[in-house]
Formats: structure tokens, C-alpha cells, sequence
């Protein structure tokens, strides 16, 4: 039991959520002063990107750290809570929203900027990063609406006819998500009585497991959906191209791996006795997901709308971690969903330069660094050694395959095989859609987009070089995943954190 | 008394469902606000109902004495009613705003974003 007032240096795991809410009212207030936004905003994230890396580098040499707010000790208060998996998850995500700042200060129209655009990418970012460090499921739930509503906002800001179609899909089918979410937590909350993680990880064995079953079933289908995992995706396909190539960048970067990442949290860290019997589900739901999502990327012409499908078919391997969870496995997970919120965000930022910032879909070629780099992007994703996609492919393989079984003459284990294999065609199939796209846009085109910006143009090469040299050195984000795995596994650590004995 | 709620409950969220496998916008919207109230519902229900006293603290004490109602899900549901009431407010603007630009209420004629008609992809590499 916690007794004492937070000493300063801990307040770092609010700092944040707080700074990006403070931007955004910030913002809201000097929303007259259109040229200095983007600047506001961009020192906004990068002081949050800071803060997160510090978090990050605190929870990785001393362990969990937890502050719970006002005098309520937990299990009552709210929690906030960082483990290496959310601490390094809310570093990626204000690494990528600042790389999209920057991208959007020469590549969207004056009057999407006048409306509040870098505010709500601030609450966004505030949203996105309170889900992540989070210790509390019902703050969880009030995390994901606040992104929701940012995002309703980011997705009709330009206010054309496409926005608001796409937007009604997108807001309707993840409205419906969240209030699932939310009937799971009342249900838990009045099985269990509590909604505090660390809380619940002791307190579930008391409950009846058919019934605890029951609501983490209801938790991820409401993850699912916004997940976009299969067959609860039709969403995304018809929602994320509709925006500005930099907000699809933002939003394909930050959302679905949000869902994963509470998926991970409720299934393995809070609920993992219930997971043993979604297994068989989250199984078939991964292979179907990893290999439908990249044969909806071939069947695609509009650029976009195919790199949807990709990010759809990299949901399914990031489930496969969930379906047969080893160390290596979640390791590999874990590495996929930070790695997936780097590359697909480059994806779409570098198909977008073939876009005119207006939103016509007259799209052009590109060519020299730009062509190269969609080519760097396009491998990572697909998962071909030496880049980055690789190597959480190469830990899922060696987690679910384990020592090699089919060498010893181990007994045929079907769903291990399936799932390498479906992992396997993914790579293959995402490869295949992904390099069509790149000769579409690269090789085969008449004209050219000669007038690319400075600010668009390196930003999205800066994500670029960051995915390839990642790639070139996976050592240190492998290290990020297995600490991160090992927290999700071994939850006594984040319990004392929060001062619940386990 | 939680079997009453529990099956009225059920009601709304059957109600919910119909209305929001509905082909028109605003039925569907009206369908969330039901699902939305279903789940206070069900959040209120969990927490247990007790007819008992208020959960007020005394001058001199440092936790209620005796039964008293749950705060909880009352706290919870608060936030979940404002936290609908703004999904709410926006999406009935976001719908009307797109029957306006796109004269659809009707989901079927919402086809902006993944045109019908559209040419296949390339056949060749």
C-alpha cells in the first residue's frame, strides 16, 4: 500500500498526456495565429517525444513505475502505470506524430490548418499516449474516446464530400466498438469488482471462468473492430484514404496499434486464464486476417485504399503473438505492432507525395530518393532480411514453431503450423501487392510530381531512413520487445509498481 | 430487483441492434444512443443494487459505516452519459452534414469512398 505523495521525478509518466492536452487548448486559444501552429505543435511533441524517452529509459533500468491520482490509494484511484511495452509504444507513437507535423505544414491546405488540425493531433497524441500508459481499464475506455473524438475531428476537417462518407463509416463502426468495450468493463467490474489492472490480475482467480471467458470473448471483438482485424475490417479500407496523406499516416500509425496494444494488456497481461480458451478463435482470426488483408491490397487501384489492406494483413500478424503465446512469440508481436506504426505511417506518407496536397486523385509518379525509399518502406513491410519487418517475423517464427519440432520427429502441431505458414504467406503476399504498387507508381508512370515540398519531403525520408536503419540494427529494438514481452508475461513487477501485492 | 434491469437490459440492447442494422442514418444514430443507455444500464446493474444509505462519510470517520450504496458505477456512468452525450452531439451533426453534401441518408447510396464501377486492377505485373 502506497502511502506517501509521488516524489516529482515520477510525475514524468503523466507528463505526456498532460502536455498534450495543454498544447491543445494552447492551440485552440492562438487558433488565429495560423503560421505559428505547426511550430507550437511541433515543440509540443517533440517535448513529449523527450519525456517519453526519458520515461522509457527510467522503466527500462529501474523496472515498472506507477502513480496513482489524488489520495486514493489504489486498488481505488486512477492508475498510470508504464512498463517497457507502454512506455516504448508512446515513444513510437510521438515519433511518428512528430514526423507527421512536420509533414503537414507544407502539404495541406491553408483552411484544414485554420480549423484547430494541429490541436487535435495534440489531443490525439494526449489520447494515444494516456491508452498506452494507463493502469486503470476503465481510464483505458476514457483514453479511447478521447482518440476517437480527436480523430472524428481529423477525419471531416477538410469537410469534402469523401471525408464525411468515410467519416460516418469510421465514427459509427468505432462508436459501436467502444461501447462494447465499455458493456465488457461493467460486466467485469461486477464480476470482479475492480477495474484496477494490477488489481484484477489477483483478484480473476476468484471468479467463475466460464463467465470471465465470456467477457474477455466481448473484449476482443470489441478490440477487434478497432484493431480492423478480420471480419470486423471493412472499416479501415473505406475510411483512411479518404483523409489527407498525412492524417491517413497519423491515424494508420497510431490507432490500430492502440486496439493491439490493449488487446496484449486485457487478453495476456490482465485476463490471461481467459485467453487460454480464445486461443483456437484468435487463431483462425489471425491467419484469416494476415492473409486477406494483403489479397485486398492486390485486388486494390486506389493507392491508399491498397496500403490499408497491408496494414490490415500486419494486424494478423500481430495477433499471431496472442494465439500461441511463448516469450519469443509476444516478443515478436510486440516488435511487429512498433515496428508496423513506423512503416505503415511511411507508407502512406511517401504514397501521398504522388498526391496533390488539394486531395485530387490524379496520382503521379515518383521518382529518385522518394521512389527509393516507398522501395526500402515496401521490403520492411514485407518482412524481407535485412529490414525491419524481418526480424518480429524471425521471432514469431521461432516462438511458435519452437525447437524446430517437425526436425525431431515431434508429433504434427497443426495450428503452429498454420500460423507459420500464414505468416509466411503474408510476407509473400504483401511482398507481391507491395511491389506492383511501387512499379505503378515508380516505374510505369509518364509524369512525374515535380513540385514536392521541402517539409513533406523530409519527413517522410527521415521516417524512412529510421525504419532502414532499424532494420540494419535490430538489436536494440529486439531488446525493447523481449523486456517488454517479459513485463507482459511476468506481471509481479508492474503489480508492486502500483502497490498491489501480488 | 438486478433481474428486472438484467431483462430490461436485454431490451435495449435488442432494440439497439435492430436499429442499427438499419439502412437509415438517423435510425442508426438512435439505435447508439439505446445501446449507449443499455450499457449505463448494464454498468448500474453490476455494481449491485442496494436500497441502503448514502455513501457519506461522517465528520469523524474515514469510511462509511455499515451498507451504503455503490458509488462506482454511478461515477462510471457519469462519465460514460457525457462522454456519449459529445459522441452523440457530433454524430448527429456529422450525419446531417452528410445528407446535405451527399443527399444520403439511406447507407447504400454512401458510396464515395469505395466507388461502385470501379476498373479492375492491372492484370499484368
Amino acid at each position: 500500500m502506497i502511502s506517501y505523495a509521488t516524489p516529482l521525478p515520477d510525475w514524468l509518466i503523466v507528463l505526456p498526456v498532460v502536455l498534450g492536452l495543454l498544447g491543445a487548448a494552447l492551440l485552440l486559444a492562438l487558433r488565429s495565429f495560423v503560421r505559428i501552429q505547426a511550430w507550437i505543435s511541433g515543440a509540443t511533441v517533440l517535448v513529449i517525444l523527450v519525456s517519453d524517452g526519458l520515461l522509457l529509459q527510467r522503466v527500462s533500468s529501474d523496472g515498472p513505475l506507477a502513480m496513482t491520482m489524488g489520495r486514493w490509494l489504489p486498488p481505488f484511484g486512477i492508475t498510470f502505470a508504464a512498463d517497457v511495452l507502454g512506455a516504448a509504444f508512446a515513444f513510437l507513437s510521438a515519433l511518428v506524430t512528430l514526423v507527421v507535423v512536420a509533414y503537414l505544414h507544407a502539404h495541406t491546405p491553408e483552411s484544414v490548418r485554420r480549423d484547430g488540425l494541429y490541436a487535435l493531433i495534440l489531443l490525439l497524441l494526449a489520447g494515444v499516449s494516456g491508452g498506452f500508459l494507463t493502469g486503470d481499464l476503465f481510464n483505458l475506455y476514457v483514453w479511447f474516446e478521447v482518440t476517437l473524438i480527436a480523430t472524428f475531428g481529423l477525419m471531416v476537417i477538410a469537410g469534402n464530400p469523401i471525408q464525411l462518407d468515410g467519416a460516418i463509416k469510421y465514427a459509427l463502426l468505432n462508436f459501436v466498438a467502444t461501447s462494447l468495450f465499455l458493456a465488457a468493463l461493467g460486466l467485469l467490474y461486477g464480476l470482479v469488482g475492480t477495474l484496477n489492472m494490477a488489481d484484477l490480475i489477483g483478484r480473476q482467480w476468484n471468479a467463475d471462468p466460464g463467465t470471465l471467458a465470456t467477457i474477455a470473448a466481448l473484449f476482443m471483438l470489441a478490440l477487434g473492430i478497432k484493431a480492423a482485424a478480420f471480419p470486423v475490417n471493412a472499416w479501415l479500407p473505406a475510411s483512411y484514404h479518404a483523409m489527407p496523406p498525412g492524417l491517413s499516416a497519423l491515424m494508420a500509425g497510431l490507432l490500430t496499434k492502440l486496439a493491439l496494444y490493449a488487446l496484449f494488456r486485457t487478453l495476456l497481461f490482465v485476463l490471461p486464464a481467459s485467453l487460454v480458451w480464445l486461443q483456437p478463435v484468435i487463431l483462425v482470426v489471425a491467419i484469416a486476417t494476415m492473409i486477406l488483408g494483403p489479397l485486398g491490397a492486390i485486388a486494390e487501384t486506389n493507392i491508399r485504399r491498397a496500403f490499408g489492406f497491408m496494414l490490415i494483413g500486419g494486424v494478423g500478424v500481430a495477433l499471431s503473438g496472442l494465439a500461441l503465446p511463448s516469450p519469443e512469440s509476444v516478443s515478436g508481436s510486440i516488435l511487429y505492432v512498433g515496428h508496423s506504426m513506423l512503416t505503415v505511417a511511411a507508407l502512406y506518407l511517401l504514397g501521398g507525395l504522388a498526391e496533390p496536397a488539394d486531395g485530387r486523385a490524379d496520382t503521379k509518379g515518383l521518382q529518385g530518393a522518394v521512389a527509393a525509399a516507398l522501395l526500402l518502406v515496401i521490403l520492411s513491410v514485407a518482412g524481407v532480411p535485412p529490414f525491419l519487418g524481418f526480424w518480429p517475423k524471425l521471432l514469431l517464427l521461432q516462438g511458435i514453431l519452437g525447437d524446430a519440432a517437425l526436425l525431431h520427429g515431434a508429433p504434427l502441431n497443426v495450428p503452429a503450423l498454420s500460423l507459420a505458414a500464414g505468416i509466411l504467406l503474408n510476407a509473400f503476399l504483401t511482398l507481391f501487392a507491395g511491389s506492383r504498387l511501387w512499379i505503378r507508381l515508380a516505374w510505369k508512370p509518364q509524369i512525374f510530381a515535380s513540385d514536392l515540398q521541402l517539409a513533406p519531403l523530409a519527413a517522410s525520408l527521415a521516417l524512412a531512413t529510421i525504419v532502414t536503419i532499424a532494420g540494419l540494427l535490430p538489436e536494440l529494438p529486439i531488446s525493447f520487445a523481449q523486456a517488454a514481452a517479459a513485463g507482459l508475461l511476468d506481471p509481479s513487477g508492474y503489480q508492486a509498481a502500483v502497490g498491489i501485492t501480488p | 430487483m438486478e433481474t428486472a434491469l438484467a431483462i430490461l437490459f436485454g431490451l435495449f440492447l435488442v432494440v439497439a441492434i435492430y436499429l442499427i442494422m438499419s439502412r437509415a442514418l438517423i435510425r442508426v444514430l438512435l439505435g447508439l444512443v439505446i445501446l449507449g443507455n443499455a450499457i449505463n444500464v448494464l454498468i448500474f446493474t453490476a455494481g449491485r443494487l442496494t436500497r441502503a444509505a448514502p455513501p457519506l462519510i461522517g465528520p469523524d470517520q474515514h469510511a462509511p459505516v455499515g451498507a451504503y450504496a455503490n458509488p462506482l458505477p454511478q461515477a462510471l456512468i457519469l462519465t460514460a452519459i457525457v462522454i456519449g452525450f459529445a459522441m452523440f452531439a457530433f454524430l448527429i451533426v456529422l450525419a446531417l452534414r452528410t445528407y446535405q453534401a451527399v443527399d444520403a441518408d439511406n447507407t447504400d447510396n454512401l458510396r464515395l469512398t469505395e466507388p461502385d464501377g470501379e476498373p479492375n486492377p492491372p492484370l499484368d505485373y
